[in-house]
């Protein structure tokens, strides 16, 4: 191919067409909006150059919001196209670059800063610091993190998306078989934005272990903050490897190395090894402060304390050691030895137990507590038993002989989708309509937020859980169509029914907060949820540097203990 | 004067640059590779452990505890996934 080929949409229809003009359209209407309303200067001062920990948060949130509306339209095209048997919607090229996108995004630029923001928000507040460790260099992570996203974004309309899958095998992903410009997007875009990841775990390792009030020792941080910990942990120890997976990636595509050819060699299968040296913590990285934000909210909302807070923290840190020793449970059908699946079949049936340990302490802590069903709580009630449930199916790939059937079908869509989807949308969605007060001064609106919930939960389970059926009659995933004699076909009518209604719940999210914008009292105190640690102590709005004095502290819920026993916890020892 | 002269640091520059000789011997003489990856896996880690407690005083602090909790998580992630791609794609393959 000639240079300049490479960069052509390969499989132009008038969809992409559409989109790259919509794209100009509304980069218009962005400028000529800021330029009419004279918000250049508030932009540039307020927000594009700030190193403020709560701004660099929410405009975390901003843009994973985006990306989830990427994402979710891409989701929607793939259950549309699979609704009906022999569907003309999306051809094979489509039906590739779609899932390949909706992968990386959900995963890496919707999950990941989703949970960036909010940790960005709240850590420092839990631990009563003043701003991050370095907060220039958080800004850097953003700016990456955000440029990253962006050159992967703009791939559909200039040189065509990456399609070989969001963890682009070789040899699929070498320039034998994918000759467009694709998959060098995928390298250098998520290598811009892995590295601001890196740098954000560098930089909170350091707030938490540094910058804590006095008193709070490790073992007195509220759980979120020990989560965030450890995933800042896992961060820093597996994205080095990621990064030097993709340097490979992108010699071999760009400069003619032969990492991971099937000659010369190099090898094609190295490349999946080092993907999942770093693929499986990732999914930690984006569930572990999932269950943060769950401790923090079933215990907000059953006015009790955390039950077991040590079993919590020694499972949290069995989990993290446990994430790097299972990660060839993803390819046990590649041809090594029934000795290699054996053991990361026991490794990763081994991961059950300190995730089981979580399971019941959450249930311990609802036992006996006055439950209040607010929106974040109803997130935090629904996840146990749906992620139970891909919990569940988890062990049941996790057994190597068994993963010969399962392998590569709808069953393990459906799995991580059951592991990903409680485990971290809700989740996020929970936490964010948790902080929302903390971070705008206002309350989302409980009724809206309620009807978005029902939406979610229920058309997520009509979506996924068909998955296991067809997946178990051995429907493939990645196929962009079937026959009708299949039989496939009514069970994927009903997932794009499900799908529809994901789609109704996220819309009402997003007019939820249209809506509490507009009308929503502002007249809120500083703790509108009786909440119990450190964040919700300060004032609302934050001030920029959060404790006018800094609070000492002397239980894993400060706040609460303060409320309660009228202590003050701004006195200083 | 005696207490003056860093006679640590002295001695482990040495006892470092004694180690880069000894990895050196690798290309100086006609050894086995599994005799040279034995002598340079053990001197490159020697090697980092004297450069980190010697000259990047990673046990001289108050936080020495958390610096030495890091320190070896790194090792144990590192040596997974060295040996676990081993394992995988050359040991254990079929």
């Amino acid at each position: 191919m000639d240079y300049f080929d490479r960069f052509a949409v390969p499989h132009p229809s008038p969809a992409i067409y559409a989109s790259m003009v919509a794209i100009g359209l509304t980069m218009i209407a962005v400028v000529a909006g800021i330029t009419y309303f004279k918000k250049w200067g508030y932009l540039w001062r307020e927000w594009l150059t700030t190193v403020d920990h709560k701004r660099i948060g929410i405009m975390y949130i901003l843009a994973a919001l985006l990306m989830l509306f990427r994402g979710g339209v891409d989701a929607l095209m793939m259950r549309a196209q699979t609704a009906i048997p022999d569907n003309g919607l999306l051809d094979g090229q489509h039906y590739n670059e779609v899932f390949t996108t909706h992968g990386v995004v959900m995963i890496l630029f919707m999950a990941m800063p989703f949970i960036i923001g909010l940790m960005n928000i709240v850590t420092p507040l839990q631990i009563g610091a003043r701003d991050v460790a370095f907060p220039r260099l958080n800004a850097v992570s953003f700016w990456l993190f955000f440029m990253g996203a962006m050159l992967f974004n703009i791939s559909f309309v200039v040189g065509g998306s990456p399609d070989a899958g969001w963890t682009s095998y070789f040899p699929l992903a070498s320039n034998d078989f994918s000759e467009s410009v694709g998959s060098n997007y995928y390298a250098i875009a998520i290598q811009i934005a892995g590295i601001g990841t890196l740098l954000t775990g560098i930089n909170f390792i350091v707030t938490i272990l540094k910058m804590r009030a006095p008193g709070m020792n490790l073992m007195k941080m509220p759980m979120f903050t020990w989560s965030i910990l450890i995933t800042n942990f896992i961060i820093v120890f597996a994205f080095p490897v990621l990064t030097v997976a993709l340097a490979l990636m992108t010699m071999d595509r760009l400069f003619g190395t032969q990492f991971f050819t099937m000659a010369n060699g190099g090898s094609d299968m190295l490349w999946a090894n080092l993907f999942w040296v770093w693929g499986h913590p990732e999914v930690y990285i984006v569930i572990l402060p999932a269950f943060g934000i769950y401790s923090e909210i079933i215990s907000t909302f059953a006015r009790r304390n955390l039950y077991g807070y040590n079993s919590m923290v020694i499972s949290m840190v069995a989990i993290s050691t446990l994430s790097f020793i299972v990660w060839a449970h993803h390819f046990y059908t590649m041809g090594h030895g029934a000795m290699v699946n054996g053991i990361f079949s026991i490794t990763t049936m081994a991961i059950a137990v300190p995730t089981g340990v979580k399971i019941f302490n959450w249930l311990f802590t609802l036992w006996k507590g006055k439950i209040v069903f607010t929106v974040p709580m109803l997130y935090s009630l629904a996840f146990i038993p749906i992620f139970t449930l891909g919990g569940v199916t988890g062990v049941m790939l996790a057994m190597a002989s068994a993963d010969y059937q399962y392998h590569n079908t709808m069953f393990l869509v459906a799995h991580f989708h059951y592991v990903l989807i409680p485990g971290t949308v809700f989740a996020v969605l929970a936490g964010f309509t948790y902080w929302w007060p903390k971070m705008f001064g206002f309350m989302l609106s409980e009724k809206i937020g309620k009807w978005s919930f029902w939406f979610i939960t229920i058309g997520f389970n009509v979506t996924f859980f068909p998955m296991f059926i067809t997946g178990l009659d051995g429907q493939a995933r990645r196929m962009y169509t079937y026959s009708e004699s299949t039989g496939y076909g009514p069970l994927n009518m009903l997932s794009f029914v499900g799908a529809i209604g994901l789609a109704i719940g996220f819309a009402l999210i997003v007019y939820n907060i249209y809506w509490s914008t507009r009308y929503a009292s502002r007249n809120i105190s500083n703790d509108p949820w009786d909440a119990r640690s450190l964040e919700w102590a300060t004032h609302t709005p934050i001030p920029e540097y959060n404790f006018a004095i800094v609070p000492t502290v002397d239980s894993t819920e400060a706040f609460w203990d303060a409320k309660k026993k009228a202590l003050n916890y701004l006195a200083v020892k | 004067m005696k207490e003056l002269f860093p006679r640590g640091q002295v001695m482990g520059f040495a006892f470092s640059l004694v180690l880069t000789l000894v990895a050196l011997s690798v290309i100086m003489f006609d050894l086995s590779l599994k005799m040279a990856m034995i002598i340079l896996l053990v001197t490159a880690f020697m090697q980092a452990a004297l450069q980190l407690v010697m000259f990047m005083h990673a046990g001289e602090s108050e936080d020495k505890a958390s610096i030495y909790t890091n320190v070896y998580y790194g090792l144990f992630v590192a040596l997974v996934t060295i040996f676990g791609t081993m394992l995988t794609m050359i040991w254990g393959y079929q």
